[in-house]
């Protein structure tokens, strides 16, 4: 892929198309741990880290195992006729490559870094059932992004969610000081404050890029 | 618990989006029109009611270790029905929908009445449970898709509503106006409770 397609990928999935503020994925990471700015910026780790990973291998699943080409697998181990078609099964394939995954790299950093496990250990298992994670994946398959594409795809999406929620954090620890009316404290304003902000990346969606 | 209860609980008391906030992502993106809306919270209510049967009927042999993924193959087997399903007899719904409809899988509100309710109880209260929190859901994405499409659109179930000197707020319809909806009605929610109880 070019280069400039990259950074045409890389620019919408950041600030367009941002994950939180205009897609609506990964929601109840971002109104839960956007409390405080050290976890929000764990989180945001884990997920740029598992986004990046599933992308490549949710895309080299669907490549080799489910796409009715010649090089799925299956074709050549079963000797078929013609390529099976198998992307019906994306979202069981997906989701069980998703769940494995993390618990995979879950294993991995606590046997290699524990440091690194004690600053995202508890956020890997919640990131199972975030869709976001299955959602970038699911992307990549619906606008026919090639390996290179889908991996820059994953990684620069966790970098707008990141971006998102970091924000997000800084302004809910000033909001903990502010007098809010009491009805709207804690989640309501949240929403209100995430409102405002997806008005501001609103405007990146008149960037005309060629 | 009374039986009654298991159902009516999700539609206010415990409703998954306004009292629990889960399920967001799904609630905010496809509640700029009422018609994706309705479309949604069946599709939602199907696959809670059948995966809370299943989780419910083979609680007894299924090891607590495992159970996750178990009750994740089962969601993403119902999912996989409605997804094909509704591509064949619903395309226009199919594609406005887009991805939300098999990131069903990974909305934590089935996934939360699998651990906490149908692995636990009988399968006729799973079913109700199921049933009450689907039309739970349903209903608060009703509620904003309402309000959207009134204000942003000017128009209800395809409809118009305001007639022509009314200028549409384009804002509702679009990202923004789901978050500050979704504040302002949790807002309203918490001041009414507070009244209620006082």
């Amino acid at each position: 892929m070019e280069l400039k397609t990259l950074l045409i990928i890389s620019v919408s999935a950041i600030f367009i198309n941002n994950f939180i503020f205009s897609r609506f994925l990964g929601l109840c990471p971002y109104i839960g741990v956007s409390k405080a700015l050290d976890s929000a910026v764990g989180m945001g780790m884990a997920v740029i880290f598992v986004m990046t990973l599933a992308s490549s291998v949710a895309w080299v699943v669907d490549h080799f195992l489910l796409e009715p080409t010649t090089s799925n697998l299956f074709y050549h181990l079963l000797r078929l006729k013609t390529p099976p078609d198998l992307v019906f099964l994306k979202t069981i394939a997906f989701i069980l490559v998703i769940a494995s995954l993390v618990q995979f790299v879950e294993m991995v950093i606590q046997k290699t870094s524990p440091a690194l496990y004690k600053a995202l250990g508890i956020y890997l298992p919640l990131i199972t059932t975030n869709c976001a994670i299955l959602g970038v994946t699911l992307l990549n398959l619906d606008m026919g992004l090639n390996f290179i594409g889908s991996v820059v795809q994953g990684f620069t999406s966790g970098l707008g969610f990141t971006l998102a929620l970091v924000l997000m954090a800084s302004i809910r620890e000033r909001l903990e000081l502010a007098d809010v009316p009491r009805p709207m404290r804690g989640i309501p304003i949240a929403f209100i404050m995430a409102g405002l902000m997806a008005i501001a990346f609103l405007g990146f969606s008149g960037l005309k890029i060629r | 618990m009374s039986v009654g209860k298991e159902f009516t609980k999700g539609l206010y008391a415990e409703n998954p989006v306004f009292k629990q906030a889960l399920g967001l992502c799904p609630t905010l993106a496809v509640s700029n029109s009422v018609r994706n809306a309705v479309g949604m919270g069946l599709a939602m209510t199907f696959v809670l009611v059948l995966s809370n049967i299943i989780v419910s009927l083979i609680r007894r042999f299924v090891p607590r270790k495992i159970r996750i993924p178990i009750y994740i193959v089962v969601i993403a087997t119902f999912v996989t029905i409605v997804d094909l399903v509704m591509a064949g007899f619903a395309p226009d719904l199919h594609k406005a929908l887009g991805i939300f409809v098999p990131l069903i899988v990974v909305n934590c509100i089935i996934l939360g009445r699998a651990e906490a309710f149908a692995g636990r109880n009988s399968v006729f209260r799973s079913l109700l449970d199921g049933l009450g929190m689907g039309f739970g859901f349903s209903l608060a994405l009703f509620v904003l898709a309402f309000i959207r499409e009134i204000l942003g659109d000017g128009r209800l179930y395809g409809f118009p509503l305001l007639g022509p000197g009314f200028e549409p707020m384009l804002i509702m319809i679009l990202p923004p106006g789901a978050f500050l909806t979704i504040g302002l009605l949790m807002g309203l929610m918490n001041w009414l409770d507070k009244r209620r109880c006082s």
